[in-house]
């Protein structure tokens, strides 16, 4: 994946804070996911920043962890959910 | 941080079990449609009384508190309410995930700028076919050049699109046309629903059930497009329980996730509670939406899966089937609380299957009877109460 990629939620696809569930929660037609803690922390930076942007401020947050690989693996993830997207480099998929 | 850890239910958080997440507001059962289909209850003439829009506002209040976060504006058509742009801001003002589950007539540019400008999240456009004449066959008027025009729009403004389309005798044998055309519209998600046998559907149900070729043949077109449309449409194809051979957990078990209001504020367990026998809907009018999940009959009428009787008592599939379907069980059994007969162990699965092999026979085609006020009535008589 390219680090100037710029990553944003889907279209349609909506982040928020669920008092009663106490969690976030990603929503998109129909349907809803509840996030862990982590899922939460890196979808709330998919605002149209570059990966490499989140992985800086998630690595800032959280100086123990080793952030990067897990990012990826998650927004590749993401992405084939369709809750993720940016445009690849040669914008092919 | 694993991809896994988003999709799994974390235990430090509140269960999501018990929450009535899905609201499904039907606030009218007015319709410029006859879908020979339609999910509506047979009886929906006799629904009048409309909740005011204070009344439903209230509604989707109490319905964040219990936790609901997905709202379905259904109908009937929503467009015929006036004020659906005010509903639409309300309910995304309090946190509503927003869909409007639309045929798109009575849709035009100002109007989708409108709702979007209130918030709306996302539209379901309904198809019946995949070209004039057909659809016009199957919903009375089908519209389907005005639904094209409105399809576009709301591509174009920006809104992710699903197309939703039922399956059924008339249509399946269209379905790369169909898809076709959900290509060419640009739609995000493509639902094919197979038609679910009840309420007009299981009235019109031997014009409607394909044979079991025609459905292999569209599962085989929308495999096909699934590998081509990969990534830019998602597709959805919802079998129909009667030839799956099996029973889905209908509403994600009762009283546990679904929750529906009918254009006169009765509360819906299921969308055919109102024609199942023995069940006093509660009315969102005089009741508080808290006492009504938690503590009303209806709602806790075929709650848990402790009452269902063998062969589910002891099967070992019955934490995630419930038991299939209520309305099922009660049109294919006779009673409301026996195994869905679609099941291949209820002792009434033969006349599932008999069903199933009359509609591989070739005979000559049914007359649809439409979904009209006057068939309503016809049907259901034109009291005024749709539990009598």
């Amino acid at each position: 994946m390219d680090r100037s990629a710029h990553v944003a939620l889907a279209r349609g696809v909506r982040l928020q804070w669920e008092p009663a569930q106490q969690a976030r929660v990603l929503l998109y037609p129909e349907g809803m996911v509840q996030l862990n803690e982590s899922a939460g922390e890196i979808l709330a930076l998919c605002d149209g920043r570059t990966l490499a942007e989140m992985i800086d401020e998630l690595q800032r947050r959280f100086p123990d962890a080793e952030v990067g690989d897990d990012v990826l693996e998650f927004l590749a993830d993401a992405r084939r959910q369709g809750w993720v997207e940016w445009e690849d480099a040669d914008h092919e998929r | 941080m694993n991809a896994d850890g988003a999709i799994q239910e974390p235990t430090q958080h509140v269960s999501l079990r018990g929450m009535p997440l899905w609201l499904l507001a039907e606030v009218t059962y007015r319709c410029p449609l006859q879908c020979a289909y339609c999910s509506n209850p047979l009886g929906f003439a006799r629904y009048r009384d409309e909740l005011t829009t204070e009344q439903w506002v209230s509604v989707f209040r109490q319905a964040r508190e219990l936790g609901s976060v997905q709202l379905g504006l259904s109908g009937g058509e929503p467009l015929l309410r006036k004020d659906l742009e005010t509903l639409v801001g309300e309910a995304r003002t309090l946190g509503f995930y927003t869909n409007l589950i639309t045929s798109g007539v009575g849709m035009d540019e100002r109007r989708l700028a409108r709702l979007r400008e209130a918030g709306l999240d996302h539209i379901q456009l309904s198809f019946q076919a995949d070209e004039s004449e057909l659809s016009d066959q199957v919903a009375g008027r089908g519209h389907f050049e005005h639904k094209r025009a409105i399809a576009r729009a709301i591509h174009a403004q920006g809104y992710p699109m699903v197309f939703n389309i039922v399956l059924h005798r008339l249509n399946l044998d269209h379905i790369d046309s169909i898809l076709q055309l959900a290509w060419d519209l640009g739609a995000d998600y493509v639902e094919l629903a197979n038609t679910q046998y009840h309420g007009w559907a299981f009235h019109n149900r031997k014009a409607l059930m394909p044979t079991r070729a025609q459905l292999q043949h569209a599962e085989a077109v929308t495999e096909r497009w699934r590998q081509k449309a990969d990534g830019r449409m998602r597709i959805f194809f919802v079998g129909s329980d009667y030839y799956d051979q099996k029973a889905k957990p209908c509403m994600n078990g009762w009283g546990t996730t679904f929750l529906g209001v009918a254009p006169d504020g009765r509360a819906l367990p299921c969308h055919g509670a109102a024609e199942l026998p023995g069940l006093a809907l509660p009315s969102v009018a005089r009741t508080p939406l808290r006492e009504i999940w938690e503590d009303s009959d209806a709602f806790n009428f075929f709650r848990g899966d402790h009452w269902l009787p063998e062969p589910c008592a002891s099967c070992e599939v019955l934490a995630q089937c419930h038991g299939g379907c209520r309305c099922q069980a009660y049109l294919l059994a006779g009673d409301p609380a026996v195994t869905d007969p679609t099941c291949p162990k209820s002792p009434h699965h033969d006349r599932v299957l008999a069903a199933v092999e009359a509609a591989d026979r070739p005979g000559t085609a049914k007359p649809l009877v439409f979904r009209t006020v006057e068939n309503s009535r016809l049907l259901r008589g034109s009291g005024t109460d749709p539990n009598s």
